[in-house]
């Protein structure tokens, strides 16, 4: 049987410089949580070159078992392969793209400015002992607002997610109960409230649910228009996520070898709490296309993350990142 | 005898009969209005973006409202087209057999299709990936997510919907053909391709058509089989598809990939209607 | 091989090799058929052999579904496919009987053509259309029209079998959306059946009956009805198959997560659900290979047997009445 072979036709590309001819296909899979930055460098990589990077977020856990299947050329995380997940896929390599943060975005009938919660009164109203917006908890941390007697809603994730790891990571590191409870990691038995899939699920319902808090990353949040949590951090300081305090809370941590490290609940004065790297994963043997878009990413893509909301990486990380592709 | 037909039963039975016609009449108009209302619903949605740039274009991430679904057209259209590979050799050849035999062994097959029939399109998705990508995945490193997977799969359901109509068709052929055929001294293999397959070809086009229709909108199958693309691609990689895209859109959080969603939902139904015409037209011609 | 009617030998009739290939192509086909669908049920029981073997009957009892703690139990999902398939054969049954009556009996004959071609077309809507529409119409109708209402009103909770399925978390996404929607996706399809069964009854049973003197509606109750009752039988059964199974639309309004019960089965129509088929098609693509993607699979066969017990016992339902009327 013949197999059919479809190319955009350069008539179709003198129409806009969003369709080039395409003669290399890559094809990706992983994390929602940088999914826009990812979609975003793909396009502007490939206006100039005869390149198309597919990127299809279908989870963290998706991207793990995918680059593990090796069904996909390179698998996106932001949650570090565990051991028992390297030994699946022996030889990946995790490489740092860029810093992000995970917010926690809300739908509050009446009230659109910005709320404050600690990690504590957060772990509380994921657990369900928070159960309206005006429990004393939350009207204690902002006084001047007027908080409705609205049920929270929590909104989680129903997929395997990296962006939950993050989150439960914080959560369990500043709540005691948390970490019994409900414990962390990519899949997490969050029992009240809705779920959703990917980031874009989670947002989609806390827009559509009335009371709803949810945890996005901070891109969704501000293309959505969706306010968001100031967040106090282990200093004391009321921090709000944003590109200068996802970069403050990345410089303060030393990165393992081989870039494998959470880094929530930061030390540093001005540093967002429950921020976290993400990577891409890659074997060592991967097409040179690839390397090359991901060379790109570390050098180009990192002028403009900023431009999509994403920090770019502290200057050092970024420099063994370069390394550790290879050849 | 005029007083019989105004006896107070009588007049009890006929309100009775009044009241259960009522009742049949508005279920039959609540039914319609309900999925009338929702057609008309997906009608006003998916106007906004119903533009030529939707067809001709490929999606835009940075700037969603100025992308388009182009790849998820030629993808749906492009996977049909294999699944009718699969499906039409397997299930018409299959369709005569039962046609012909009436023994044992075609009553098993003719038990084994309504088993196939009744397949939840999931499972086949999953048949498909367990069997197909995944070997191919380990053997072909960064390769196993195909349109050719993707039209397996969707082959796969079309396969007892043309096998049975096939039968029925082929059943509906006057028995006199046959026999005139044969005792002219016409071969068996003769007879079917240039005598009986012709008489029921309209009434196997359309149910060939409907099969296509009612494949044409799956997702589940298609979920682990062609892991979707933003762009063009060969069918012999991922590839996108407009059940696919609708449900990216429709579970998205941006109204405007949201609105686009209902565009989308649009173009697959005039899709679908399509063909259900075309197969309804084809039975008409094929009557007169 | 036996042509209906007997084997005819004509003048000139030699067994020659085209006709040998033609059996053979009509044979192999068939083989191929067989095969694959004995290809597809013994790959779910070889793939999900090491889920049986390690959870063994507490895969069907359990209900806890923990991924990190290598705990797979079905029992949430098996009771929410269930519950949300039988409400939507508690809404769908009336009035798709009542209307494929309306459409074969009561209808005045021009209406009948054009309605049915319109019920057959609404049936080819796909399934992720009906979970869009239900996304951004249904539930917000639910949620604000039905569930905050009712979970506000003090007079519900007092009445006794409405209070217990009149509640729940009320956030929108719940059994109660998935289960009317189900109805509406399967209205047209068992609507469709029944009225070709309803057809296929001889008009002698029903002349006879006016004959004697029936009302149309004692005609169509008495008469057509109970005869038509194993196909009518089997058309719902057939409805509930096709519930069974649905994947998409359910997936997008159920809610996909068990409700918050010890035993993750709740009767509370606003709280949200999970289904075998929504369970396989969120957690698959991201299941690490050994125990937890066999117990996918192993929800993949448990859906392929019991749809095809349905769909067996409804299909012999629906050709012992039809074979009956001939």
């Amino acid at each position: 049987m013949r197999l059919f072979t479809f190319h955009a036709n350069t008539a179709t590309s003198a129409m806009g410089s969003l369709e080039p001819t395409l003669n290399v296909a890559i094809n990706g899979a992983g994390a929602t949580f940088p999914a826009p930055l990812y979609n975003a460098w793909a396009q502007d990589y490939g206006q100039k070159r005869q390149v198309s990077i597919n990127y299809q977020a279908i989870g963290s856990g998706g991207g793990i078992k995918a680059i593990s299947a090796r069904s996909v050329d390179f698998g996106a995380t932001d949650s570090p392969m565990t051991d028992a997940e390297l030994a699946q896929a022996p030889g990946v390599l995790h490489i740092p793209t860029c810093v992000g943060c995970v917010v926690a975005a809300y739908n509050i009938p009446g009230v659109q400015a910005s709320i404050k919660l600690t990690g504590a009164v957060l772990a509380d109203m994921f657990t369900g002992k928070v159960g309206t917006w005006n429990h004393p908890s939350i009207v204690a941390l902002n006084p001047g607002i007027k908080l409705p007697a609205v049920r929270v809603v929590p909104v989680s994730r129903a997929d395997s997610s990296g962006t939950t790891a993050i989150f439960t990571s914080y959560l369990a590191r500043v709540s005691a109960s948390f970490k019994t409870e409900i414990g962390e990691g990519k899949s997490v038995n969050v029992k009240v409230g809705v779920k959703g899939k990917g980031n874009d699920g989670v947002a989609a319902l806390v827009r559509q649910t009335p009371g709803a808090v949810g945890y996005v990353e901070l891109a969704y949040a501000e293309k959505n228009n969706m306010p968001f949590a100031t967040i106090q951090n282990a200093k004391g300081n009321w921090v709000v996520a944003s590109i200068k305090s996802a970069t403050e809370s990345a410089t303060a941590k030393d990165l393992p070898g081989d870039f494998r490290a959470m880094i929530t609940n930061t030390q540093d004065k001005e540093g967002y709490p429950i921020a976290g790297f993400t990577w891409l994963l890659i074997y060592p043997n991967a097409k040179r296309e690839v390397k090359d878009f991901i060379r790109w990413c570390l050098t180009d893509g990192q002028k403009s993350a900023a431009k999509y909301d994403y920090a770019p990486l502290p200057e050092s990380v970024r420099r063994r990142a370069f390394a550790a592709i290879g050849k | 005898m005029s007083s019989l037909a105004r006896t107070p039963i009588l007049r009890q039975r006929r309100l009775a009969n009044g009241l259960f016609q009522s009742i049949c009449a508005v279920s039959a108009v609540v039914a319609m209005t309900i999925l009338g209302y929702i057609l008309w619903f997906l009608l006003r949605q998916g106007l906004e973006y119903f533009k030529p740039t939707l067809f001709i274009r490929l999606p835009d991430n940075v700037n969603p409202a100025l992308g388009g679904i182009k790849h998820s057209i030629i993808g749906s259209a492009g996977i049909l087209f294999i699944a009718l590979g699969i499906s039409l050799p397997v299930g018409i050849l299959s369709g005569i057999y039962q046609a012909e035999a009436r023994g044992k062994l075609s009553q098993s097959v003719r038990f084994l299709t309504d088993v196939l029939n009744g397949i939840p399109s999931i499972v086949i998705g999953l048949f498909v990936y367990a069997i197909w990508i995944l070997p191919y995945a380990l053997k072909h490193p960064g390769q196993g997510y195909s349109g050719l997977a993707g039209g397996a799969a969707l082959g796969i359901m079309m396969i007892p919907l043309v096998m049975r109509t096939t039968d029925e068709m082929l059943q509906l052929v006057p028995q006199s053909l046959w026999d005139a055929s044969l005792a002219l001294g016409t071969p068996r293999w003769r007879t079917m391709l240039l005598i009986i397959l012709p008489a029921a070809r309209n009434g196997i086009v359309t149910g060939v058509m409907l099969a296509l229709a009612r494949v044409a909108g799956e997702t589940a199958p298609l979920l682990f089989t062609v892991l979707g693309n933003e762009f063009e691609g060969p069918f012999t990689g991922p590839i996108d598809a407009l059940p696919l895209r609708l449900y990216k859109y429709a579970t998205s959080a941006d109204p405007v990939q949201n609105s686009i969603a209902w565009s989308t939902a649009l173009t697959l139904i005039l899709m679908i209607l399509t063909l259900s015409v075309i197969a309804r037209l084809i039975t008409r011609s094929g009557k007169k | 091989m036996n042509l209906p009617g007997g084997t005819i030998h004509g003048a000139g009739d030699r067994y020659n090799w085209r006709d040998s290939a033609y059996v053979s192509a009509i044979t192999i086909a068939s083989m191929v058929l067989m095969a694959l669908v004995l290809a597809i049920g013994s790959a779910l029981l070889w793939q999900s052999l090491p889920a049986i073997r390690t959870l063994g009957l507490g895969f069907i009892t359990s209900h806890e579904w923990d991924d990190a703690a290598g705990k797979y139990g079905s029992a949430a999902f098996l009771s929410g496919t269930l519950y949300s398939s039988l409400l939507a054969i508690l809404v769908s049954v009336p009035i798709s009987i009542c209307s494929a009556i309306f459409l074969a009996e009561i209808a005045p004959k021009w209406i009948r053509l054009p309605v049915t071609f319109i019920i057959e077309l609404l049936a080819a809507i796909p399934s992720v259309v009906y979970g869009l529409w239900g996304i951004f119409v249904l539930i917000p109708l639910l949620r604000d029209k039905v569930m905050t209402p009712a979970l506000a009103s003090p007079s519900i909770t007092k009445i006794p079998i409405v209070k217990s399925l009149f509640t729940g978390a009320g956030y929108g996404p719940s059994m109660l959306a998935a289960g009317l929607l189900l109805a509406i996706m399967i209205t047209p399809f068992i609507t469709a059946i029944c009225r070709d069964i309803l057809n296929a009854i001889p008009s002698m049973q029903r002349d006879a009956a006016a004959g004697m003197g029936c009302t149309q509606s004692e005609t169509i109750l008495k008469v057509v009805l109970p005869s038509a009752a194993p196909g009518l039988i089997g058309a719902v059964m057939l409805g509930f198959g096709r519930a069974f199974g649905e994947t998409m639309a359910v997936t997008m309004v159920i809610g996909n997560m068990t409700p918050n019960t010890p035993d993750g089965k709740s009767l509370g129509l606003f709280d949200p659900g999970y289904t075998i088929a929504s369970a396989m098609a969120n957690k698959f693509t991201e299941a690490t290979p050994g125990i937890a993607t066999a117990a996918l699979i192993e929800l993949g066969l448990v859906l392929f047997v019991t749809s095809m017990l349905i769909n067996f016992a409804a299909r012999s339902l629906v050709k012992v009445a039809m074979r009956r009327l001939g």
